[in-house]
Protein backbone atom coordinates (compact mmCIF):
# COMPACT_ATOMS: atom_id res chain seq x y z
CA UNK A 1 0.00 0.00 0.00
CA UNK A 2 1.58 3.25 -0.97
CA UNK A 3 1.40 6.71 0.64
CA UNK A 4 -0.64 7.80 -1.92
CA UNK A 5 -3.48 5.13 -1.82
CA UNK A 6 -3.75 5.85 2.25
CA UNK A 7 -4.19 9.77 1.72
CA UNK A 8 -7.43 8.64 -1.17
CA UNK A 9 -8.42 6.30 1.74
CA UNK A 10 -8.37 8.67 4.23
CA UNK A 11 -10.21 11.52 1.82
CA UNK A 12 -12.87 8.82 0.93
CA UNK A 13 -13.08 8.20 5.13
CA UNK A 14 -13.66 11.69 5.78
CA UNK A 15 -16.31 12.04 3.03
CA UNK A 16 -18.21 9.06 3.92
CA UNK A 17 -17.36 9.95 7.50
CA UNK A 18 -19.49 12.89 7.31
CA UNK A 19 -21.91 12.39 5.03
CA UNK A 20 -24.70 11.49 7.74
CA UNK A 21 -24.00 14.92 9.60
CA UNK A 22 -24.24 16.66 6.39
CA UNK A 23 -27.43 14.37 5.90
CA UNK A 24 -28.96 15.57 9.09
CA UNK A 25 -27.99 19.35 8.44
CA UNK A 26 -29.23 19.02 5.00
CA UNK A 27 -32.43 17.70 6.43
CA UNK A 28 -32.86 19.89 8.92
CA UNK A 29 -33.24 22.60 6.59
CA UNK A 30 -34.87 21.58 3.84
CA UNK A 31 -37.44 18.81 5.58
CA UNK A 32 -36.21 15.17 4.50
CA UNK A 33 -36.58 14.24 8.34
CA UNK A 34 -39.74 13.17 8.00
CA UNK A 35 -42.68 13.95 10.55
CA UNK A 36 -40.45 13.17 13.53
CA UNK A 37 -36.96 14.43 12.98
CA UNK A 38 -35.91 13.76 16.46
CA UNK A 39 -36.45 9.99 16.17
CA UNK A 40 -34.92 10.25 12.44
CA UNK A 41 -31.85 11.95 14.10
CA UNK A 42 -31.68 9.69 16.78
CA UNK A 43 -31.35 6.56 14.52
CA UNK A 44 -28.94 7.92 12.25
CA UNK A 45 -26.53 8.77 14.59
CA UNK A 46 -26.86 5.88 16.84
CA UNK A 47 -26.46 3.73 13.45
CA UNK A 48 -23.32 5.81 12.28
CA UNK A 49 -21.89 5.44 15.53
CA UNK A 50 -21.97 1.38 15.40
CA UNK A 51 -20.92 1.13 11.77
CA UNK A 52 -18.25 3.42 12.34
CA UNK A 53 -17.14 1.37 15.32
CA UNK A 54 -17.38 -1.49 13.29
CA UNK A 55 -14.79 -0.21 10.61
CA UNK A 56 -12.75 0.96 13.55
CA UNK A 57 -12.52 -2.35 14.65
CA UNK A 58 -12.16 -4.06 10.88
CA UNK A 59 -8.69 -1.89 10.53
CA UNK A 60 -6.51 -4.24 12.40
CA UNK A 61 -7.70 -7.40 10.61
CA UNK A 62 -8.06 -5.98 7.13
CA UNK A 63 -4.04 -4.46 7.87
CA UNK A 64 -2.88 -8.17 9.31
CA UNK A 65 -4.33 -10.34 6.30
CA UNK A 66 -3.41 -7.79 3.23
CA UNK A 67 -0.44 -6.49 4.65
CA UNK A 68 -1.22 -2.85 4.22
CA UNK A 69 0.61 -1.41 7.16
CA UNK A 70 -0.25 1.95 6.71
CA UNK A 71 -3.98 1.23 7.29
CA UNK A 72 -3.31 2.19 11.10
CA UNK A 73 -3.36 5.66 9.84
CA UNK A 74 -7.06 5.31 9.81
CA UNK A 75 -8.00 4.32 12.96
CA UNK A 76 -7.58 6.50 15.19
CA UNK A 77 -9.74 8.82 12.80
CA UNK A 78 -12.13 6.50 12.77
CA UNK A 79 -12.49 5.69 16.62
CA UNK A 80 -13.27 9.55 16.56
CA UNK A 81 -15.83 9.85 14.59
CA UNK A 82 -17.85 6.74 15.91
CA UNK A 83 -17.33 8.90 19.11
CA UNK A 84 -18.72 11.78 17.54
CA UNK A 85 -22.02 10.55 16.56
CA UNK A 86 -21.75 8.34 19.77
CA UNK A 87 -21.91 11.74 21.80
CA UNK A 88 -24.40 13.06 19.36
CA UNK A 89 -26.58 10.15 19.47
CA UNK A 90 -26.62 10.87 23.26
CA UNK A 91 -26.63 14.43 23.63
CA UNK A 92 -29.77 13.97 21.47
CA UNK A 93 -31.90 11.77 23.87
CA UNK A 94 -30.47 13.76 26.66
CA UNK A 95 -31.37 17.45 25.91
CA UNK A 96 -34.56 16.88 23.32
CA UNK A 97 -35.92 13.25 23.69
CA UNK A 98 -35.86 13.79 27.55
CA UNK A 99 -35.51 18.04 27.84
CA UNK A 100 -32.90 17.54 30.76
CA UNK A 101 -35.21 16.08 33.12
CA UNK A 102 -32.73 14.65 35.44
CA UNK A 103 -35.32 12.19 36.69
CA UNK A 104 -36.68 10.75 33.23
CA UNK A 105 -32.85 10.38 32.48
CA UNK A 106 -31.79 8.64 35.50
CA UNK A 107 -35.09 6.34 35.69
CA UNK A 108 -34.05 5.76 31.61
CA UNK A 109 -30.81 4.41 32.45
CA UNK A 110 -31.38 2.34 35.55
CA UNK A 111 -34.81 0.55 34.60
CA UNK A 112 -34.05 0.16 30.54
CA UNK A 113 -31.81 -2.48 30.15
CA UNK A 114 -31.03 -1.41 26.71
CA UNK A 115 -30.46 2.38 27.61
CA UNK A 116 -28.42 0.77 30.01
CA UNK A 117 -26.26 -1.03 27.90
CA UNK A 118 -26.16 1.56 25.37
CA UNK A 119 -25.48 4.32 28.14
CA UNK A 120 -22.52 2.33 29.31
CA UNK A 121 -21.06 1.57 25.75
CA UNK A 122 -21.19 5.59 25.60
CA UNK A 123 -19.44 6.12 29.21
CA UNK A 124 -16.53 3.63 28.47
CA UNK A 125 -15.79 5.79 24.47
CA UNK A 126 -15.10 8.68 26.52
CA UNK A 127 -11.67 7.74 28.05
CA UNK A 128 -10.66 6.28 24.52
CA UNK A 129 -11.66 9.72 22.93
CA UNK A 130 -9.41 11.06 25.62
CA UNK A 131 -6.42 9.11 25.32
CA UNK A 132 -6.31 9.61 21.74
CA UNK A 133 -4.20 12.26 21.43
CA UNK A 134 -0.39 11.24 21.07
CA UNK A 135 0.48 12.59 24.03
CA UNK A 136 -1.27 10.29 25.92
CA UNK A 137 -0.26 7.38 24.00
CA UNK A 138 3.35 8.19 24.92
CA UNK A 139 2.28 8.96 28.86
CA UNK A 140 0.21 5.79 28.95
CA UNK A 141 2.92 3.42 27.36
CA UNK A 142 1.77 0.13 27.15
CA UNK A 143 -1.04 0.45 29.16
CA UNK A 144 -2.71 2.61 26.26
CA UNK A 145 -2.66 -0.81 24.27
CA UNK A 146 -4.74 -2.51 27.43
CA UNK A 147 -6.57 0.25 27.82
CA UNK A 148 -8.29 0.47 24.38
CA UNK A 149 -9.13 -2.74 24.70
CA UNK A 150 -12.46 -1.52 26.19
CA UNK A 151 -13.53 -1.01 22.66
CA UNK A 152 -13.99 -4.69 22.33
CA UNK A 153 -16.84 -4.04 25.48
CA UNK A 154 -18.08 -1.04 23.93
CA UNK A 155 -18.97 -2.94 20.87
CA UNK A 156 -20.85 -5.52 22.14
CA UNK A 157 -22.89 -3.21 23.96
CA UNK A 158 -23.47 -1.04 21.31
CA UNK A 159 -24.66 -4.17 19.39
CA UNK A 160 -26.83 -5.26 22.26
CA UNK A 161 -28.62 -2.11 22.38
CA UNK A 162 -29.13 -1.90 19.03
CA UNK A 163 -30.76 -5.61 19.38
CA UNK A 164 -33.23 -4.76 22.10
CA UNK A 165 -34.72 -1.66 21.16
CA UNK A 166 -35.80 -2.79 17.59
CA UNK A 167 -39.60 -4.42 17.76
CA UNK A 168 -39.40 -6.96 15.48
CA UNK A 169 -37.06 -6.76 12.35
CA UNK A 170 -33.89 -8.24 14.11
CA UNK A 171 -32.14 -8.19 10.65
CA UNK A 172 -29.68 -5.45 10.67
CA UNK A 173 -28.75 -6.02 14.36
CA UNK A 174 -28.42 -9.47 14.09
CA UNK A 175 -25.47 -8.82 10.46
CA UNK A 176 -23.62 -6.40 13.10
CA UNK A 177 -23.55 -9.05 15.68
CA UNK A 178 -22.17 -11.06 13.60
CA UNK A 179 -19.78 -8.93 11.82
CA UNK A 180 -18.95 -8.22 15.34
CA UNK A 181 -18.01 -11.74 16.03
CA UNK A 182 -16.08 -12.32 12.76
CA UNK A 183 -13.98 -9.12 14.03
CA UNK A 184 -13.41 -10.65 17.68
CA UNK A 185 -12.52 -14.04 16.39
CA UNK A 186 -10.70 -12.77 13.89
CA UNK A 187 -8.28 -11.20 17.17
CA UNK A 188 -7.97 -15.06 18.89
CA UNK A 189 -5.16 -16.41 15.94
CA UNK A 190 -2.52 -13.44 16.40
CA UNK A 191 -3.46 -13.37 19.99
CA UNK A 192 -2.69 -16.84 20.65
CA UNK A 193 0.56 -16.69 18.11
CA UNK A 194 1.72 -13.80 20.34
CA UNK A 195 1.22 -15.89 23.30
CA UNK A 196 3.05 -18.40 22.63
CA UNK A 197 6.35 -16.63 20.83
CA UNK A 198 5.92 -14.65 24.20
CA UNK A 199 6.28 -17.71 26.20
CA UNK A 200 9.14 -19.10 23.64
CA UNK A 201 11.13 -16.44 24.32
CA UNK A 202 10.87 -16.39 27.92
CA UNK A 203 11.57 -20.44 27.92
CA UNK A 204 14.66 -19.21 25.88
CA UNK A 205 15.73 -16.64 28.76
CA UNK A 206 15.07 -18.87 31.27
CA UNK A 207 17.37 -21.97 29.22
CA UNK A 208 20.06 -19.15 29.01
CA UNK A 209 20.03 -17.99 31.96
CA UNK A 210 20.06 -22.00 33.72
CA UNK A 211 23.11 -22.55 31.13
CA UNK A 212 25.23 -19.58 31.58
CA UNK B 1 -20.40 3.70 6.20
CA UNK B 2 -23.69 3.96 6.69
CA UNK B 3 -25.18 6.59 3.65
CA UNK B 4 -29.03 6.90 4.36
CA UNK B 5 -29.99 7.90 0.72
CA UNK B 6 -32.91 11.01 0.98
CA UNK B 7 -36.13 9.98 0.31
CA UNK B 8 -37.07 10.32 -3.83
CA UNK B 9 -38.76 13.37 -3.45
CA UNK B 10 -38.54 15.79 -6.56
CA UNK B 11 -37.57 19.10 -5.27
CA UNK B 12 -41.02 20.51 -6.24
CA UNK B 13 -42.78 18.65 -3.49
CA UNK B 14 -40.36 19.53 -0.86
CA UNK B 15 -42.10 21.83 2.11
CA UNK B 16 -40.37 24.93 2.44
CA UNK B 17 -39.58 24.98 6.43
CA UNK B 18 -41.08 28.76 6.70
CA UNK B 19 -44.27 26.92 5.52
CA UNK B 20 -44.22 23.64 7.08
CA UNK B 21 -43.43 25.39 10.65
CA UNK B 22 -46.56 27.25 10.25
CA UNK B 23 -48.66 25.15 7.90
CA UNK B 24 -51.77 25.26 9.85
CA UNK B 25 -52.35 29.19 9.03
CA UNK B 26 -50.84 28.65 6.06
CA UNK B 27 -53.59 26.28 5.02
CA UNK B 28 -56.20 28.48 6.85
CA UNK B 29 -55.34 31.67 4.56
CA UNK B 30 -53.85 29.64 1.33
CA UNK B 31 -56.01 29.79 -1.70
CA UNK B 32 -57.03 26.14 -1.32
CA UNK B 33 -56.90 23.94 -4.09
CA UNK B 34 -53.39 24.72 -4.93
CA UNK B 35 -51.73 25.22 -1.70
CA UNK B 36 -53.28 21.69 -0.88
CA UNK B 37 -51.67 20.26 -4.20
CA UNK B 38 -48.38 21.89 -3.05
CA UNK B 39 -48.23 20.75 0.21
CA UNK B 40 -48.89 17.10 -0.59
CA UNK B 41 -46.13 14.59 -0.82
CA UNK B 42 -48.76 11.91 -2.11
CA UNK B 43 -49.06 13.33 -5.28
CA UNK B 44 -46.68 10.97 -6.25
CA UNK B 45 -48.58 7.88 -7.28
CA UNK B 46 -52.03 8.14 -9.41
CA UNK B 47 -53.11 5.61 -6.86
CA UNK B 48 -52.46 7.38 -3.94
CA UNK B 49 -54.59 10.43 -2.93
CA UNK B 50 -54.24 13.99 -3.24
CA UNK B 51 -54.14 16.02 0.06
CA UNK B 52 -57.64 16.54 0.73
CA UNK B 53 -59.36 19.48 -0.57
CA UNK B 54 -61.39 19.97 2.00
CA UNK B 55 -59.54 22.89 4.93
CA UNK B 56 -62.45 22.75 7.25
CA UNK B 57 -60.42 19.16 8.30
CA UNK B 58 -57.32 20.71 9.57
CA UNK B 59 -59.07 22.87 12.00
CA UNK B 60 -60.75 20.17 13.26
CA UNK B 61 -60.16 19.32 17.40
CA UNK B 62 -60.45 16.65 19.69
CA UNK B 63 -62.61 17.10 22.66
CA UNK B 64 -59.83 18.27 24.48
CA UNK B 65 -58.87 20.90 21.83
CA UNK B 66 -55.76 19.34 20.34
CA UNK B 67 -55.55 20.57 16.56
CA UNK B 68 -55.49 17.79 14.36
CA UNK B 69 -51.87 16.76 12.93
CA UNK B 70 -51.85 17.59 9.53
CA UNK B 71 -52.02 15.04 6.63
CA UNK B 72 -48.44 14.52 5.48
CA UNK B 73 -47.69 13.68 9.41
CA UNK B 74 -50.70 11.21 8.97
CA UNK B 75 -49.83 9.72 6.08
CA UNK B 76 -46.26 9.62 5.82
CA UNK B 77 -45.39 8.08 9.64
CA UNK B 78 -47.30 4.77 9.99
CA UNK B 79 -46.29 1.69 11.31
CA UNK B 80 -47.81 -1.19 8.49
CA UNK B 81 -45.42 -3.58 8.48
CA UNK B 82 -47.09 -5.53 5.57
CA UNK B 83 -45.16 -2.61 3.38
CA UNK B 84 -42.44 -2.51 5.97
CA UNK B 85 -40.84 -1.80 9.09
CA UNK B 86 -39.51 1.92 8.42
CA UNK B 87 -42.10 4.89 9.13
CA UNK B 88 -41.94 6.13 5.44
CA UNK B 89 -42.15 2.58 3.87
CA UNK B 90 -46.02 1.98 4.05
CA UNK B 91 -45.98 5.17 2.11
CA UNK B 92 -43.46 4.66 0.04
CA UNK B 93 -44.09 1.07 -0.89
CA UNK B 94 -48.44 0.85 -1.07
CA UNK B 95 -48.60 2.74 -4.54
CA UNK B 96 -49.64 -0.69 -6.38
CA UNK B 97 -52.25 -2.08 -3.44
CA UNK B 98 -55.18 -1.95 -5.04
CA UNK B 99 -57.81 -1.44 -1.99
CA UNK B 100 -60.80 -2.29 -5.00
CA UNK B 101 -62.38 -4.42 -5.11
CA UNK B 102 -62.80 -5.53 -2.01
CA UNK B 103 -64.79 -8.20 -0.25
CA UNK B 104 -65.40 -8.48 3.29
CA UNK B 105 -66.20 -11.83 5.17
CA UNK B 106 -68.68 -11.54 8.04
CA UNK B 107 -68.25 -15.28 9.28
CA UNK B 108 -68.46 -17.60 13.28
CA UNK B 109 -71.21 -17.30 15.10
CA UNK B 110 -73.51 -14.68 13.93
CA UNK B 111 -76.78 -15.35 12.07
CA UNK B 112 -76.40 -12.91 8.94
CA UNK B 113 -72.71 -14.29 7.56
CA UNK B 114 -71.52 -13.78 4.20
CA UNK B 115 -69.10 -12.14 1.67
CA UNK B 116 -70.42 -8.53 1.18
CA UNK B 117 -68.86 -6.26 -1.45
CA UNK B 118 -67.34 -3.62 -0.04
CA UNK B 119 -70.05 -1.05 -1.16
CA UNK B 120 -72.83 -2.93 -0.04
CA UNK B 121 -71.26 -3.51 3.59
CA UNK B 122 -70.74 -0.08 4.42
CA UNK B 123 -74.51 0.85 2.86
CA UNK B 124 -76.75 0.91 5.56
CA UNK B 125 -74.50 2.75 7.82
CA UNK B 126 -74.08 6.44 8.69
CA UNK B 127 -70.46 7.55 8.21
CA UNK B 128 -69.41 9.99 10.00
CA UNK B 129 -66.55 12.11 11.25
CA UNK B 130 -64.66 11.60 14.36
CA UNK B 131 -61.30 13.41 16.02
CA UNK B 132 -59.67 10.67 17.79
CA UNK B 133 -56.09 10.61 19.57
CA UNK B 134 -53.90 7.79 18.46
CA UNK B 135 -51.25 6.51 20.75
CA UNK B 136 -48.44 4.11 19.25
CA UNK B 137 -47.39 1.78 21.93
CA UNK B 138 -43.75 3.38 20.76
CA UNK B 139 -44.89 6.46 22.78
CA UNK B 140 -45.53 8.78 19.59
CA UNK B 141 -48.86 9.92 19.15
CA UNK B 142 -51.18 12.15 16.75
CA UNK B 143 -54.76 13.65 16.55
CA UNK B 144 -56.42 12.63 13.55
CA UNK B 145 -59.93 13.05 12.13
CA UNK B 146 -61.09 9.55 11.39
CA UNK B 147 -64.10 8.95 8.65
CA UNK B 148 -66.04 6.15 9.13
CA UNK B 149 -69.26 4.51 11.75
CA UNK B 150 -69.57 2.66 15.17
CA UNK B 151 -68.42 -0.66 14.83
CA UNK B 152 -71.35 -1.91 17.07
CA UNK B 153 -73.60 -0.84 14.26
CA UNK B 154 -72.36 -3.60 12.35
CA UNK B 155 -72.45 -5.84 15.19
CA UNK B 156 -75.68 -5.72 15.86
CA UNK B 157 -76.79 -5.89 11.47
CA UNK B 158 -74.80 -9.05 11.31
CA UNK B 159 -76.42 -10.45 14.81
CA UNK B 160 -74.06 -12.31 16.79
CA UNK B 161 -75.27 -15.59 18.34
CA UNK B 162 -75.19 -16.12 22.02
CA UNK B 163 -71.83 -18.27 21.56
CA UNK B 164 -70.21 -15.22 20.33
CA UNK B 165 -67.75 -13.50 23.16
CA UNK B 166 -65.23 -12.35 20.67
CA UNK B 167 -64.46 -10.25 17.19
CA UNK B 168 -61.43 -11.41 15.32
CA UNK B 169 -60.07 -9.49 12.69
CA UNK B 170 -57.81 -10.45 9.74
CA UNK B 171 -56.01 -8.32 7.37
CA UNK B 172 -55.40 -9.30 3.38
CA UNK B 173 -52.56 -11.52 2.21
CA UNK B 174 -51.35 -9.93 -1.15
CA UNK B 175 -47.77 -10.59 -0.85
CA UNK B 176 -47.29 -9.59 -4.71
CA UNK B 177 -48.50 -6.00 -3.12
CA UNK B 178 -47.62 -5.81 0.01
CA UNK B 179 -43.60 -6.36 0.19
CA UNK B 180 -43.76 -7.02 4.08
CA UNK B 181 -45.47 -10.05 3.73
CA UNK B 182 -42.61 -11.48 1.59
CA UNK B 183 -40.55 -11.52 4.44
CA UNK B 184 -40.80 -12.85 8.17
CA UNK B 185 -41.11 -10.22 10.23
CA UNK B 186 -44.40 -11.41 11.05
CA UNK B 187 -46.81 -14.13 11.09
CA UNK B 188 -49.28 -13.44 8.40
CA UNK B 189 -51.88 -12.46 8.12
CA UNK B 190 -52.33 -9.93 10.85
CA UNK B 191 -54.62 -10.74 13.32
CA UNK B 192 -56.66 -8.80 15.42
CA UNK B 193 -59.23 -8.76 18.25
CA UNK B 194 -61.77 -7.36 20.55
CA UNK B 195 -63.94 -8.66 23.29
CA UNK B 196 -67.53 -8.34 22.13
CA UNK B 197 -68.13 -5.27 24.75
CA UNK B 198 -65.48 -3.68 23.48
CA UNK B 199 -66.40 -3.77 19.83
CA UNK B 200 -70.06 -2.92 20.69
CA UNK B 201 -68.70 0.33 22.68
CA UNK B 202 -69.77 3.28 20.92
CA UNK B 203 -66.13 5.21 20.95
CA UNK B 204 -64.85 2.22 18.47
CA UNK B 205 -65.19 2.56 14.57
CA UNK B 206 -64.82 0.63 11.47
CA UNK B 207 -63.11 3.39 9.49
CA UNK B 208 -62.93 4.41 5.86
CA UNK B 209 -61.87 7.37 5.53
CA UNK B 210 -59.60 10.60 6.98
CA UNK B 211 -59.33 13.78 6.37
CA UNK B 212 -62.28 13.77 4.71
CA UNK B 213 -61.50 11.58 2.06
CA UNK B 214 -60.62 7.65 1.14
CA UNK B 215 -57.99 5.85 3.36
CA UNK B 216 -55.29 6.21 1.36
CA UNK B 217 -53.25 2.81 0.91
CA UNK B 218 -51.05 3.27 4.02
CA UNK B 219 -53.39 3.96 6.32
CA UNK B 220 -54.99 0.75 5.88
CA UNK B 221 -57.19 1.01 2.95
CA UNK B 222 -60.46 0.33 2.24
CA UNK B 223 -61.36 -0.35 5.94
CA UNK B 224 -59.78 -0.37 9.36
CA UNK B 225 -60.37 -0.63 12.57
CA UNK B 226 -59.57 2.24 15.32
CA UNK B 227 -60.09 1.81 18.90
CA UNK B 228 -59.24 4.98 20.37
CA UNK B 229 -58.19 3.99 23.91
CA UNK B 230 -55.76 1.32 22.97
CA UNK B 231 -52.65 1.49 21.31
CA UNK B 232 -52.44 2.34 17.83
CA UNK B 233 -51.54 -1.67 16.94
CA UNK B 234 -54.59 -2.96 17.66
CA UNK B 235 -56.05 -0.70 14.97
CA UNK B 236 -56.00 -3.50 12.22
CA UNK B 237 -55.92 -2.35 8.61
CA UNK B 238 -56.92 -3.89 5.30
CA UNK B 239 -59.41 -5.83 6.84
CA UNK B 240 -60.99 -8.63 4.92
CA UNK B 241 -62.29 -11.02 7.70
CA UNK B 242 -64.58 -10.42 10.50
CA UNK B 243 -65.35 -13.60 12.63
CA UNK B 244 -67.34 -13.84 15.96
CA UNK B 245 -65.54 -16.40 17.77
CA UNK B 246 -66.14 -18.03 21.28
CA UNK B 247 -62.52 -17.89 22.82
CA UNK B 248 -59.99 -14.66 23.11
CA UNK B 249 -58.60 -14.69 19.46
CA UNK B 250 -54.58 -15.17 19.85
CA UNK B 251 -53.67 -11.47 17.85
CA UNK B 252 -50.35 -11.18 16.19
CA UNK B 253 -48.26 -9.13 18.40
CA UNK B 254 -49.24 -11.18 21.43
CA UNK B 255 -48.42 -14.11 19.63
CA UNK B 256 -44.99 -12.27 18.17
CA UNK B 257 -43.76 -11.63 22.18
CA UNK B 258 -46.50 -11.98 25.03
CA UNK B 259 -44.12 -10.33 27.83
CA UNK B 260 -44.28 -7.08 25.55
CA UNK B 261 -47.84 -7.33 24.07
CA UNK B 262 -51.28 -8.42 25.22
CA UNK B 263 -54.46 -9.16 24.04
CA UNK B 264 -56.12 -5.50 25.51
CA UNK B 265 -52.82 -3.06 25.19
CA UNK B 266 -55.31 -0.81 26.62
CA UNK B 267 -53.32 2.77 26.74
CA UNK B 268 -51.82 3.04 30.16
CA UNK B 269 -49.17 5.41 31.82
CA UNK B 270 -49.03 3.27 34.51
CA UNK B 271 -48.02 -0.03 33.24
CA UNK B 272 -44.49 0.33 31.32
CA UNK B 273 -43.37 -1.42 27.77
CA UNK B 274 -40.99 -3.81 29.42
CA UNK B 275 -38.15 -1.99 27.36
CA UNK B 276 -39.82 1.90 28.03
CA UNK B 277 -41.85 4.11 29.43
CA UNK B 278 -45.53 4.54 28.84
CA UNK B 279 -45.77 7.58 31.18
CA UNK B 280 -44.78 10.12 28.38
CA UNK B 281 -45.35 10.25 24.50
CA UNK B 282 -44.08 12.71 21.69
CA UNK B 283 -47.11 14.20 19.93
CA UNK B 284 -45.92 14.27 16.76
CA UNK B 285 -45.47 17.49 15.38
CA UNK B 286 -44.17 18.82 19.36
CA UNK B 287 -40.77 18.80 21.02
CA UNK B 288 -41.33 17.83 24.51
CA UNK B 289 -43.08 15.06 25.73
CA UNK B 290 -46.28 15.15 26.93
CA UNK B 291 -47.65 12.93 29.81
CA UNK B 292 -49.53 9.82 28.49
CA UNK B 293 -53.77 9.83 29.77
CA UNK B 294 -54.99 6.71 31.38
CA UNK B 295 -56.94 4.96 28.43
CA UNK B 296 -55.93 7.54 25.98
CA UNK B 297 -57.83 10.54 27.63
CA UNK B 298 -60.98 7.79 27.28
CA UNK B 299 -61.29 6.58 30.51
CA UNK B 300 -64.77 8.17 31.74
CA UNK B 301 -66.21 6.41 28.24
CA UNK B 302 -64.32 3.28 28.88
CA UNK B 303 -62.51 2.52 32.15
CA UNK B 304 -66.11 0.71 33.80
CA UNK B 305 -65.30 -2.34 31.48
CA UNK B 306 -62.27 -2.73 32.81
CA UNK B 307 -63.33 -2.53 36.77
CA UNK B 308 -62.71 -6.24 37.13
CA UNK B 309 -59.34 -6.75 35.49
CA UNK B 310 -56.14 -6.91 36.69
CA UNK B 311 -54.45 -4.32 34.48
CA UNK B 312 -50.80 -5.06 35.82
CA UNK B 313 -51.25 -8.58 33.91
CA UNK B 314 -53.95 -8.34 31.35
CA UNK B 315 -51.64 -5.73 29.61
Amino acid sequence: MTARSVRRLKVLMWVSALAPAAWIAGGTFRGWLGVNPIEKVTHVTGLSALVLLLLTLAVTPVRRMARWNRLIQLRRPLGLFAFFYAFLHFSIWMALDLGFQLSWISEDIMERPYITVGFTAFVLLIPLAVTSTRGWIRRLGRRWATLHRLVYITATLGVIHFYWLVKADTSLPLLFAGILTLLLASRIGPWHEKRKRRQAASARRRQQLSTG
Amino acid sequence: MLIRRPPDIPSSEITPERVFLDRRSFIRHAALGTAAAALSPSTLSGTRHTAPQDPRFSELESELGEPVNAWTEITTYNNFYEFGTAKEDPHRNSGSFRPRPWTVRIEGHVNNPGDYELDDFLAPHRIEDRVYRMRCVEAWSMVIPWRGFPLGDLVRRVDPTGDARFVEFTTIVRPDEMPGQRTGVLPWPYVEGLRLDEAMHPLTMLVTGVYGVDLPNQNGAPLRLIVPWKYGFKGIKSIVSIRFVEEMPMTTWWAANAREYGFYANVNPEVDHPRWSQARERRIGELRRRETLMFNGYANQVGQMYADLDLTRWI
